[in-house]
């Protein structure tokens, strides 16, 4: 989803036109019986009624949509109301998505600038500097974050020696170390496509406006912000849409507390909750504003001059 | 250039080929299996290791952190693919209730006579048709004594906590064991229909967990050992071990009553190798294979001579052996769907 | 360029930033490798530097599970970037050398969902599949899951690359009376073959990566490395999990490594589109 790269240009040869279906039905076959038919099923799902304790009944219901929009209290006989537990979670991993997207473009678009206007040479060894904790294992990189900061780690045990804090800073288990968390995982994902877009900018149209007497930040702002961005924008998305369904973050660093939306589907699937069709629903609502997202990506990369 | 490439790309082929042949070769060496559902750190890897050796069964096992979550899994699909599984006494019950559980007569087990007597005719499974004791045990909770220096016999401490201990307590992700405790706390009874008591039950817990720092079941231990918690919600023998691990903790038989349980191995509907399941509850009736296990993880057997076979400590840890002036402790109940239906929203309202 | 050009291309506090950002993703990997070569058990206080718990990996009461897990992991990885980089290969070609049709952004689309698609998303819905059709959880269903989400990660590196290669190669091939197959095998793929291998090898990691779908897919007795750390984890950050995970890092390294060098030597905005 880097930029531009994958638009397809319209200069490509032709030469296995002919061969195209044989070509492409394979990767159909694949993603559509194991991605697309099962993504529907779950749309079917989520209209199901619940089994007591796990399961489904092949019955038509609105239970799960209901239950998770609407509120009639403890006993269901009170008056209407709109149910805000689950519209909170939403909320929740909207804010923290958007936070941790937000901070990673403040450092990330600094760092990505920096290293693409180093010589190649060392440009060469930042890039992969960057590169590999994006392929270290996230559920890794994951518990080193739990570890460095809990409450007896070497976080806490440092700032103490060191005479900087007397009670141990405590972090995990609160919704800062589930945002330092996702802030952690996605930081490479912000990086990277800000990266290759400013790589391709031609410095030319710098020292033009230097000419025109503009300074740094007005040539910054009005020049190379919106050359690049579509980088921007592609970072952005690669952080926040998978911040938005993150797991292992919440669960690790949340201590199960702070639900995000991705903790409260799986809780439906393996936890006490046991209710596939309330799962299959908070899914389908996940899916859905994730959808939103890309067609908006979409739609402006299109308008793009 | 091109040979290194070529040859590069059939080491690739090589390697795929070999790995799926030895997969196959796995799949034929498959005669004697056993799949083993089972907690997490509850039986001491070498007990596994005799069993293979005495009967040349290849044993694998996963593990799961709850009750809830086990039954989840195996609705989900896991039916089938297990042979025993290790639910508590209430669990076990919802499982028969479901048709989850295969039954066996008491003569294909030969040691079946090693029961003790009080532990063969249990409500949850009357006359033993689909499970085996494993171990019992209480649920309640472990107080860091460097913290708190108070009375600890008190439910309080986990419902209504003093300033002091805020935030630093860790609660099991058990619903049905919380559920259970806050009833005592509350004095009310379990799975009450009744509308007042549920509600009360209702916003003490919503009082409560703001002043909760995690629930965690799998970590309850750590989290006591590594200091993140200086009050955790935990069973006996877990909490001796968090104590022989070095935390200055105490475990509390408070006044308000606790839970007691016992875990069972069951025979599980569609067991892909019944008779291996059935030798393998077998050898778990064998004194001295079950007192690995009590002296493994720190609880009770429920097999007719054991004592003697237990590690000197065990015999005295103050969370094997209640206060004399402790109350007697109550099983969890299996609620039915009414009760079980607020249940839920309480607990996801609790951990939202 | 001129040192005026330099300078203006400098903002000030943006090298301090980027130090910053490497500090910030490097600190904690390095803490826990150098807390894996602690002696002392207790995961927080140093005891001196030690190799048991890499012999612990290798030698302990749980290592037999975790190379279980890990030759789980491996050869799921393998066969997976297989399945995933021909099917790719195969999407790749379809959709650059066929010129312009109907549905080809919609194609674009289907191959690219699994990439789309929240990870959690796929999970559940792959569960609720694979347990309507009665299709039982085990070995096989982590393989097909991983092919599926894979074949995203083979095919944009060997898309870029095949974009960057000129149609005329294969079309002068055909026109001296080669036929596709053979304009293929001895034209467009040893010229394509960086792409190909860049291709498979982020397939291979991110196979060797997933924890999601695998947690939800998994049948009876099955892990892989993640699902098996995952369930340690839960019960506390031991140092023999430091180890374990400080060696999944050097694979990781050595992979980027790899992958990254095999970019540089054949096409270097491959490599950039495949991150």
């Amino acid at each position: 989803m880097a930029g531009g790269t994958l638009q397809n240009t319209g200069v490509d040869g032709a030469a296995f036109a002919g061969l195209r279906h044989r070509l492409l039905f394979p990767s159909w076959l694949t993603i559509g019986v194991l991605l697309v038919i099962p993504v529907l099923l779950m749309l079917v799902y989520s209209f199901l009624t619940k089994e007591f304790r796990g399961g489904v009944v092949w019955e038509f219901s609105l239970a799960a949509y209901d239950q998770f929009f609407f509120d009639r209290g403890l006993f269901g006989d009170e008056p209407v109301k709109i149910e805000w537990t689950y519209i909170n979670i939403f909320i929740r991993s909207i804010v923290q998505a958007s936070l941790a997207t937000v901070f990673c473009l403040l450092i990330g678009f600094p760092t990505a600038y920096y290293i693409a206007t180093r010589p190649a040479s060392s440009r060469a060894i930042w890039l992969f500097m960057i590169t590999v904790p994006y392929w270290v294992n996230l559920l890794i990189r994951t518990v080193s974050m739990k570890f460095l900061i809990r409450d007896t780690g070497p976080l806490n045990h440092w700032l103490m020696q060191a005479g900087l804090i007397s009670e141990p800073f405590h972090i995990i288990n609160t919704n800062i170390a589930v945002q330092l968390g996702l802030f952690y995982s996605y930081l490479p994902f912000m990086v990277l496509p800000i990266y290759a877009a400013v790589e391709r900018f031609d410095f030319a149209l710098v020292e033009a406006a230097h000419d025109l007497y503009a300074n740094r930040w007005t040539t910054l702002r009005r020049i190379l912000i919106p050359v690049v961005r579509p980088g921007v924008i592609a970072g952005c998305i690669l952080v926040f849409v998978p911040s938005l369904g993150a797991f292992l973050a919440p669960d690790l660093l949340g201590g199960a507390k702070n639900f995000m939306i991705g903790s409260l589907i799986e809780e439906q699937f393996r936890g006490s909750a046991g209710n596939w069709p309330f799962g299959a629903a908070a899914s389908m609502i996940l899916l859905s504003l994730v959808l939103l997202v890309l067609m908006y990506y979409a739609r402006s990369e299109s308008r793009r001059p | 250039m091109t040979i290194t490439k070529h040859s590069g790309k059939r080491n690739i082929l090589t390697a795929a080929m070999a790995a799926s042949l030895m997969l196959g070769a796995g799949a034929v060496q498959a005669e004697g299996k056993l799949s083993i559902y089972h907690w997490f750190e509850y039986i001491p890897q070498d007990l596994l290791d005799k069993f293979s050796a005495e009967h040349d069964i290849e044993v694998t096992m996963d593990t799961f952190d709850s009750n809830e979550s086990m039954l989840a899994s195996l609705k989900a699909g896991k039916l089938g693919s297990y042979d025993v599984s290790v639910p508590g006494d209430y669990m076990v019950e919802i499982m028969r209730n479901d048709g989850l559980l295969d039954s066996f007569d008491s003569s294909e087990l030969a040691n079946f006579g090693n029961i003790e007597e009080k532990w063969v005719d249990v409500d949850f499974d009357p006359g033993r048709k689909h499970s085996i004791p494993y171990q019992w045990g209480s649920t309640s909770f472990s107080v860091n004594r460097d913290v708190f220096d108070g009375n600890i016999r008190t439910t309080s401490l986990l419902f209504d906590p003093p300033e002091s201990l805020e935030g630093k307590i860790n609660m099991l992700d058990s619903q049905g064991e919380v559920m259970a405790l806050a009833s005592m706390h509350l004095g009310i009874s379990q799975c009450t229909t009744d509308r007042a008591e549920l509600e009360s039950l209702f916003s003490l817990l919503l009082a409560a967990k703001p002043k909760w720092a995690s629930f965690n079941s799998d970590g309850a231990k750590d989290v006591l050992v590594s200091g993140d918690a200086a009050v955790g919600m935990i069973w006996n023998g877990f909490g001796a071990k968090a104590r022989a691990e070095g935390a200055n903790i105490e475990y509390s038989y408070p006044d308000e009553g606790y839970v007691v349980w016992m875990d069972n191995v069951v025979l599980l509907k569609d067991a892909p190798n019944r008779a291996n399941a059935l030798k393998f509850m077998d050898f778990l009736l064998v004194p001295e294979n079950i007192a690995a296990v009590t002296n493994f993880a720190q609880y009770t057997a429920g097999v007719k001579g054991v004592s003697d076979l237990l590690d000197a400590e065990l015999k005295a840890s103050p969370e094997a052996n209640p206060p004399a002036d402790a109350p007697a402790g109550t099983f969890v109940q299996a609620c039915g769907e009414e009760t079980q239906v607020f249940y839920d929203k309480i607990w996801t309202a609790l951990k939202k | 360029m001129s040192s005026v050009g330099e300078r203006i291309k400098s903002y000030p506090g943006f090298g301090v930033l980027a130090a910053v950002c490497l500090v910030l993703l490097y600190a904690p990997l390095l803490i826990v490798m150098i807390y894996s070569f602690n002696e002392s058990p207790s995961i927080t206080r140093w005891g001196g530097f030690s190799l048991t718990w890499y012999v612990d990996v290798f030698t302990g009461s749980e290592s037999s599970k975790f190379k279980v897990a890990a030759w789980n992991s491996i050869s799921i990885a393998l066969m997976a970037t297989i399945g995933a980089t021909t099917i790719a290969t195969a999407a790749a070609i379809g959709m650059t050398r066929s010129g312009y049709w109907r549905g080809k952004s919609l194609s674009f689309a289907l191959i690219n969902l699994p990439i789309m698609v929240p990870e959690i998303v796929t999970a559940v819905a792959t569960l609720i599949f694979f347990s309507a059709i009665g299709f039982k959880t085990g070995y096989l269903s982590i393989l097909l899951a991983h092919i599926v989400f894979c074949i995203p990660f083979a095919y944009l590196p060997i898309a870029a690359r095949l974009q960057g290669i000129s149609s005329s190669y294969e079309e002068a091939a055909i026109d001296l009376y080669a036929s596709r197959w053979q304009a293929f095998r001895y034209v467009l793929l040893p010229i394509l073959l960086p792409g190909v291998v860049s291709g498979a090898l982020l397939a291979f990691i991110v196979s060797l990566d997933d924890f999601l779908i695998t947690n939800f897919v998994k049948g009876a007795g099955v892990e892989t490395l993640p699902t098996a750390i995952f369930g340690a984890v839960k019960q506390g950050i031991k140092p023999n999990i430091m180890a374990i995970s400080t060696l999944m890092l050097l694979v990781s390294v050595l992979f980027v490594t790899v992958s990254w060098w095999i970019g540089r030597v054949g096409d270097k905005s491959s490599v950039v589109a495949s991150k």
